[in-house]
């Protein structure tokens, strides 16, 4: 049951990028975790999702939208930012994930691990942000964050959530995808997909993104689940039809990568894996921490070779 | 014995036991005008601006009392939290004035046990340089008996490979430490010599920016405000109460806390002895707890726990029959001393086999008779048994700022939830734990009834037939950090150090 809680991370699924995503509707998995992630906690359910309206790709940007409009983004995105609603493992492995990259993001920079903002004057792009739960610290940490996902709504309540906070208003978020920041020729220091490539369909493809969007030199992080039969006994067997945490089919098992797989076809792409680590949640005092078991969920940190390397 | 000298007057001064553990308050202190201070050139005082400008910070410390400062202090010290722009509010002068402390005074009747814990902590932070200037006392023995002389338990910093089992020391020195400590930082820290009066938390609710979209999200939206008795506001993401047992904070924040109501007094003065004293002592007399506590120069600090009623009767009593009474409690008076012979083998409870790594010459003592009643000082609320309260409240203020720097080492907000819970978690679970633990020891000696008190001396004879209680009276007086038993409550955040969150209402 522990282990199955990792799964649930997996929910920033709908914050796909590449043009081939899989598109799911966000409801149902929110309406069916719901029911399961009270186990955990005491707190008080917020108001049930309303339904919202299919969101035409081409709608005005938030600058112009209606009060209604606002108002409803405004109530899912108290959801993404719920520590206590949907996405509250997510929340929980947060601060792990950003302590890896603080740390080997420091090192690969060369900054002062004892600096509130090691990563002043740096360009981060965030791929697939959902609602900005990674963006916001990186912009806290001082970094220059572009957050991009392909998902409209998800980029509303980000911005939303980011205006809040003077120090991560700065954050720019875009309704894009990896690939139409390459055409537009974008590069940035470092480029993160957290939670993302098992959503995607071509993971070399979307790897090539990545890599084309990391300056020579730059470092790129991505964290996933492993396909190994512990993920698929939790991921898949407990979380989606013994528990219910997700509905059947969130996963597909053999879309995962293994971290050896992972680390190829980041290869095949320029980029070359320096660290890898494991997440392993403690369900006792509900925190997640970094070790060296990857066999569920893990992140890699890459640098791409520089151009004389090649 | 010696006969007995007076050479001050007695002025023993009582304060409502309502809450168990401590309390620090500040909020009796005088208001001063800003303008007769002299302040480092970091410090600024709060002051509304012509403009009517509302100054925002990322955090506001209400009470910048011992436990307010070590806070602030720590935050001052930690690479990651030192540029936090931290607003502390405290009427007493002393935060911009500073503490003039002069070693020829009598000592102050508030004193602090502080745990070798604690002193860790306070070096980490750099303030126990300033503290070692001051008059303190280490003590290395602590004697622990009940009045019916069936049991006692004696410690030695030996037994628990220590050097020390803790040190007392006079809050103002604490206090002035601290302050010391911070000014030797370039921490940016605002002081309004003020109260607070009232504080609007608004809910990180994201709609409210619904209205304000035209003008950009409402840029406070996150901030609580304060207002202040002086007619100054400010604005800060993370409110930090730590203005005591009645914090106001606490009470405008609307949490909720349990607690036991004693109804007792405490009587606390300082005493004079003729030869050194290097241990501290504690006898469960029927109404309460006295403790007797090396302060240094052969001062003790006295806290004595007893019914209201005593308490008044004792503060009408002239100085040569309060100091005969001290002496009474302390030592002849209820019962007999308890004889070493009770102890392991021989004696009636030497079924009760005890693994308490006691020194062999460990027998009983009585304890030092005291020649002179000095001076008594006014309300502080100590919980005197075990002397925890203010180790508590730094074990928090020490917590909380390093989860603070966690976060911020993590780019989380500052007023999360998710990390403020972290803090509550920490500080949960067996701080209620010690709090009913010390309860129940509280219970227990304020019944008199023959068989208990076997047991009770039972107890106490078998520390290690009880492992709460053992637990206690192990690593309470060595404090062990964070350990197997850890020293801090949940309750004791709720009522000592509150923290407000502003996400969700």
């Amino acid at each position: 049951m522990a282990m199955a809680l990792k799964l649930l991370k997996q929910l920033r699924g709908p914050s796909t990028t590449t043009s081939t995503i899989l598109c799911r509707n966000i409801r149902p998995r929110f309406s069916n975790l719901r029911s399961t992630i009270r186990l955990f906690s005491d707190a008080p359910l917020s108001e049930p999702l309303t339904t919202p309206p299919h969101q035409n790709p081409h709608s005005p940007s938030p600058s112009s939208l209606n009060q209604y409009e606002l108002a409803k983004f405004a109530a899912i995105a108290e959801t993404w930012w719920d520590s206590e609603g949907p996405f509250k493992p997510l929340h929980q492995l947060n601060p792990t994930r950003l302590a890896f990259i603080r740390s080997t993001l420091c090192r690969h920079f060369g900054r002062d691990p004892l600096s509130p903002r090691p990563f002043e004057g740096l360009k981060f792009v965030d791929v697939g942000c959902g609602g900005g739960i990674v963006s916001e610290p990186l912009a806290r940490l001082g970094a220059t964050v572009t957050g991009v996902d392909a998902v409209e709504k998800n980029i509303k309540i980000a911005r939303l959530h980011a205006d809040l906070d003077p120090l991560t208003s700065t954050i720019e978020y875009r309704c894009t995808t990896a690939e139409k920041l390459v055409e537009e020729q974008k590069n940035f220091d470092a480029v993160f997909a957290l939670e993302v490539i098992e959503h995607v369909a071509d993971p070399a493809e979307f790897c090539k993104s990545l890599a084309a969007l990391t300056v020579p030199g730059g470092a790129t992080v991505i964290s996933t689940i492993n396909r190994s039969m512990r993920a698929y006994a939790t991921a898949i067997v407990a979380a989606e039809y013994l528990l219910h945490w997700l509905p059947k089919g969130t996963h597909q098992w053999s879309s995962f990568l293994t971290p050896e797989e992972l680390a190829l076809i980041l290869e095949r792409a320029s980029i070359s894996v320096q660290e890898m680590a494991g997440f392993v949640y403690n369900p006792l005092t509900g925190r997640w921490s970094l070790s060296d078991d990857v066999n569920v969920n893990f992140i890699a940190y890459a640098t791409k070779i520089k151009a004389s390397n090649l | 014995m010696n006969s007995l000298i007076i050479r001050r007057k007695l002025a023993e001064h009582i304060s409502r036991l309502k809450f168990p553990l401590r309390t620090l308050c500040t909020d009796a202190a005088p208001k001063v005008s800003s303008s007769h201070s002299v302040q480092s050139s970091n410090d600024h005082v709060g002051q509304q601006s012509f403009r009517n400008e509302v100054h925002s910070y990322d955090i506001a410390i209400v009470g910048g009392g011992m436990v307010g400062m070590a806070f602030a202090c720590s935050l001052a010290r930690m690479p990651l939290t030192k540029h936090l722009k931290v607003a502390i509010i405290d009427s007493n002068p002393a935060l911009l004035k500073g503490l003039c402390i002069k070693k020829e005074d009598p000592p102050d009747p508030r004193v602090s046990t502080v745990t070798p814990a604690t002193i860790s902590l306070f070096k980490d932070v750099g303030a126990w340089k300033y503290v070692v200037q001051n008059r303190h006392a280490y003590f290395d023995q602590m004697q622990v008996w009940d009045y019916t002389g069936l049991g006692y338990t004696k410690y030695n910093a030996r037994d628990v490979h220590k050097d020390t089992l803790g040190c007392v020391v006079e809050n103002k020195v604490l206090h002035s430490s601290l302050l010391s400590c911070i000014q030797d930082t370039d921490f940016q820290k605002t002081i309004y010599p003020s109260r607070l009066s009232s504080m609007t938390l608004q809910p990180r609710n994201l709609s409210m920016g619904v209205d304000s979209t035209s003008s950009g999200l409402n840029e406070r939206g996150n901030l609580a405000k304060l207002d202040l008795s002086d007619g100054n506001s400010l604005y800060a993401k993370l409110v930090v109460g730590a203005d005591g047992s009645k914090s106001r904070v606490r009470e405008l924040a609307g949490f909720k806390t349990t607690g036991w109501n004693y109804s007792q007094n405490a009587i606390i003065c300082t005493v004079e002895h003729s030869v050194e004293n290097r241990c501290a002592w504690q006898r469960f007399l029927p109404s309460g707890p006295i403790a007797l506590l090396p302060i240094g120069d052969n001062f003790s600090n006295i806290v004595w726990t007893m019914k209201p009623k005593e308490a008044t009767d004792r503060k009408s009593l002239a100085e040569d029959d309060f100091v005969k009474d001290v002496n009474y409690a302390l030592d002849y008076g209820f019962g007999p001393h308890p004889k070493s012979s009770t102890l392991g083998s021989g004696g009636i409870f030497s079924w009760f086999k005890t693994d308490v790594n006691l020194s062999p010459d460990e027998c009983f003592k009585v304890p030092p008779k005291l020649h002179v009643v000095l001076i008594g000082d006014a309300a502080h609320t100590v919980h005197p048994l075990a002397g925890q309260g203010v180790n508590l409240g730094f074990g928090d203020a020490f917590a909380l700022s390093r989860i603070i720097s966690e976060g911020i080492a993590v780019g989380t907000d500052i007023a999360e939830v998710l990390l403020l819970k972290k803090y509550e978690a920490e500080r949960k679970s067996a701080n209620v734990t010690m709090m009913a633990i010390l309860d129940g020891f509280q219970k227990a000696y304020s019944i008199d009834f023959g068989p208990l008190n076997i047991l009770r001396a039972a107890a106490f004879n078998g520390v290690g037939i009880f492992h709460p209680l053992k637990g206690v009276l192990f690593h309470m007086p060595q404090g062990i950090k964070d350990s197997q038993f850890s020293l801090e409550i949940d309750v004791n955040m709720v009522r000592y150090f509150p923290f407000i969150n502003l996400v969700k209402e």
